[in-house]
């Protein structure tokens, strides 16, 4: 049958940019002030235009020095003494103000990390509020979670530019909550809701010194995290920077958590419910342009119904819409930096090389920003690279397996171990699945869910450590 | 709009062997792929809020007109009612001879005659409910009659129940051959079909794979619409029901290369839900269905709705109910 054009082509909806200032440049977040930084200045982009969003301050050693000193003195002369419930007030003060201000977060996240601002309205910022509120409710029962209730001190924090007030969130609050004081690093390419979260607590009227926020690029995480008067590392980002980290800190008393890349399977059963599969799918790869450690990489189906699971997925895929990151009905935003789309292009060129079948739905790319278009590669194996590294990117390989040992031994044949997807009608099935998976999240008939009451981090190369939950306190208590 | 009785022939045999018993009709609807509620309702609440404005939002006003079955089912309407519901189908905004007319007008059989008069060579066409409506329960001779006499009348789209009971106790084959014979007895005298609406009443069907299989079973019947509900039971229509039913018509497409209807009906009230639906169907089936041969609206009050946004939109001001007519 010969497909009509479509009359019923959604006009732009864009989300307007006027609720939030953006001052030309930033200084550091140091003891309650912003100061300047002594290290030369870098720009921060808007990866959707290439535009030049602000001028932000580099932290130097010294820098790193005064903010560690400031979160030091913080901690021994008010925060580490202060009783959890008084801590709990300021919590919950955060957690208020983040909703309070949600729509300027969201459309500030939107613009500086490229991803579609209905993500950042319905996931980043609600979810970021979320561990606010949560943790705020442990600061006072601690002595009831198993874990101690002394704080270790100071905590360094680094953090990605995926998800930039998330993952400022999931570090800040149970850091918080359990009485330490921070000194955060936000990526380079992703600074601005930091700083604006720096702003909040200034709102919250939290004291001085308990929560500082520098930026700068490697060098600036590398002194931090081997600053000696730090008591914990707490890191999310790449394998590769975590390797260095964890020996960098080797043999001090500094602890440590880090959470890691990723290459998740995401399992389809024969008797799965298709269509409700296939949007797990989508979600699982597709959102936050796949720039998400526990993405849904590797899409492992049986091969019973693969046929049929390809023809949906495609059908699927090809109603996408990829564009402008403040436009209200965009799925598919900017590739966050030019670097990262390089190396999404690299890895994807071998597997085309490697033999492996490339797919993506006919999409315009605008002509300035950073794009990759949603692409799937079929007939891949264990033995592709695309199958075994992270690519960090709007790319899925699809594999097929034919019985539940298959999958299991497949899921489990990676370097990686942060999450897994399980995707049948069959309880039983689930649980037996769940269990042999060596994933830090499984996930059953749904993808990329995140609460803060539910713990996450991973296996192997995934890192070590957990955070959200109880579990996530552990890592902030002596 | 109609089709032949030749073609209905046809359809049956393919599924000739599925639809040979319960048990055959039971492997085969159990074997359909489930519906996982949770996913689906997050599905069809992510599709709600895709934003549609200026152009898009335009279109889709005159699209949704134009998809409207403007209902009265209610045990005190009269003719004179029906005239003036017909008045309107035809000429929604009195006062704006660009507002296109509805698809239909629908009622109950004793006054298609009286809505076929009224609507004369509109082109506006007249549903009319059958085979006892609203429940159902009656003996399988009087619903045919009921529906032959609907027919007789001039009803150019029969709307019938299926048998609740029947399907849920797991009878399949006694709804699937009473679908088939309804399809039969709307034949008109010069051998052609009045259009078969097929309603589920999806809020007494509970289960969205009861939803899926009613659908398949009703597409391989042969009906040219599925129809979610008779407006009498709540939950009427909901997005994510309708989407359940979407897919299956899509799939149903794919499978057989037969394109299958779909009518919300029901607590459908606003132009922004019914733009929700637009869009869901839009993005599960595709621009294809986004037409009065392949979707519509079982509704009353939200025609005025979808009237004052249009002039909303063309104003740039509210206008108050009064501005527009009652029915």
């Amino acid at each position: 049958m010969a497909k009509k054009s479509n009359p019923f082509e959604y006009a732009p909806a864009l989300e307007s940019r006027s609720i939030v200032d953006i001052s030309p440049s930033y200084g550091l977040f140091v003891d309650g002030e912003f100061v300047d930084g002594h290290g030369h200045s870098f720009k921060t982009i808007s990866p959707a235009t290439e535009e030049v969003l602000a001028e932000v301050a580099e932290a130097d050693a010294a820098d790193v020095d005064r903010a560690v000193k400031a979160a030091r003195r913080a901690h021994s002369r008010v925060w580490g003494r202060m009783p959890g419930r008084e801590r709990a007030k300021y919590l919950f003060r955060i957690a208020r103000i983040l909703q309070e201000r949600g729509r300027e977060l969201a459309v500030l996240e939107s613009i500086d990390n490229g991803k579609p601002i209905k993500e950042t309205r319905d996931v980043d910022v609600p979810i970021a509020a979320a561990h606010f509120f949560y943790y705020a409710g442990w600061a006072d029962k601690l002595e009831y979670s198993g874990y101690g209730s002394q704080s270790l001190g100071v905590a360094a924090q680094v953090i990605p530019w995926n998800f930039p007030l998330l993952m400022l969130a999931w570090k800040i609050a149970p850091a918080l909550a359990c009485g330490n004081t921070i000194v955060l690093k936000p990526a380079e390419t992703t600074p601005l809701t930091a700083l604006l979260f720096a702003e909040i607590c200034q709102q919250a009227e939290l004291p001085p010194g308990v929560v500082n926020i520098i930026t700068g690029a490697g060098e600036t995480g590398r002194a931090l995290v081997s600053h000696p008067d730090v008591d914990k590392v707490a890191f999310t980002g790449s394998t590769e920077v975590g390797r260095a980290i964890a020996q960098a800190v080797a043999g001090s008393q500094k602890r440590v958590t880090l959470e890691l890349g990723g290459k998740a399977a995401n399992i389809v059963f024969e008797d799965a419910a298709l269509d409700q599969a296939v949007e797990g799918i989508v979600n699982g790869i597709f959102f936050n342009q796949g720039h998400v450690c526990c993405a849904g990489s590797r899409l492992l189906v049986q091969e019973s119904v693969a046929d049929d699971v390809l023809a949906r997925l495609k059908r699927r895929m090809a109603t996408l819409r990829l564009g402008d990151p403040l436009d209200k009905n965009t799925d598919i935003g900017a590739i966050n930096s030019a670097e990262q789309l390089a190396k999404i292009r690299e890895l994807s060129d071998i597997g085309e090389q490697e033999g492996a079948g490339r797919w993506s739905p006919p999409c315009e790319l605008p002509d300035h920003g950073f794009w990759f278009p949603p692409t799937i590669f079929t007939g891949v194996t264990q033995a592709h690279r695309i199958a075994r590294e992270e690519i960090f990117g709007p790319v899925l390989s699809v594999l097929t397996f034919r019985t539940p040992a298959e999958a299991v031994a497949k899921a489990n044949n990676s370097p990686y171990g942060l999450s897994a997807g399980i995707w049948t009608e069959k309880g039983s099935l689930i649980l037996k699945m769940a269990s042999s998976l060596r994933a830090g999240v499984v996930w059953a008939n749904t993808f990329n869910k995140f609460d803060p009451t539910s713990p996450f981090g991973g296996y192997k190369e995934s890192g070590y450590g957990r955070e959200g939950g109880r579990h996530g306190l552990e890592g902030y208590l002596k | 709009m109609s089709s032949t009785a030749a073609t209905s022939g046809a359809v049956r045999d393919v599924w000739a062997d599925v639809t040979a018993s319960d048990r055959s009709l039971r492997r085969f609807l159990h074997g359909l792929p489930g519906v996982d509620q949770v996913g689906a309702e997050a599905r069809a609440a992510s599709l709600g809020t895709r934003s549609i404005k200026t152009t898009a939002k335009a279109y889709a006003i005159d699209l949704a007109i134009r998809m409207v079955d403007l209902t009265t089912l209610e045990g005190q309407d009269t003719p004179g009612k029906v005239r003036a519901l017909a008045a309107k189908a035809m000429r929604p905004d009195p006062a704006d001879p660009t507002c296109p007319a509805t698809a239909a007008v629908c009622v109950y059989p004793d006054l298609v005659a009286t809505a076929k008069e009224a609507l004369g060579t509109s082109g506006v066409h007249v549903a009319s409910v059958a085979t006892a409506f609203p429940s159902g329960r009656a003996a399988l001779d009087v619903k045919l009659a009921d529906v032959r006499d609907a027919v007789a009348a001039g009803a150019d789209e029969v709307d019938m129940v299926i048998d609740r009971g029947a399907f849920l106790s797991g009878r399949y084959q006694q709804v699937h051959d009473e679908i088939v014979a309804v399809r039969e007895a709307c034949a008109r005298a010069d051998g052609s079909l009045a259009h078969l609406k097929v309603i589920f009443e999806t809020g007494e069907l509970q289960t969205y794979d009861n939803v899926r299989r009613a659908s398949w079973l009703a597409m391989m019947a042969g009906a040219d619409f599925i129809k979610t509900s008779t407006g009498k039971v709540q939950p009427a229509a909901t997005l994510p029901v309708t989407m359940v039913m979407v897919e299956a018509v899509r799939d149903f497409r794919e499978q057989t290369g037969r394109m299958v209807g779909v009518k919300p009906a029901g607590g459908i009230r606003s132009s922004k839900d019914a733009i929700k639906y637009l869009v869901m169907v839009n993005e599960v089936a595709g621009p294809d269905w986004l037409d009065p041969d392949w979707f519509r609206f079982g509704a009353s009050t939200l025609l005025n709705d979808l009237l004052m946004q249009r002039t909303t939109m063309q104003t740039g001001r509210y206008s108050g109910p009064d501005y527009f007519t009652l029915d």
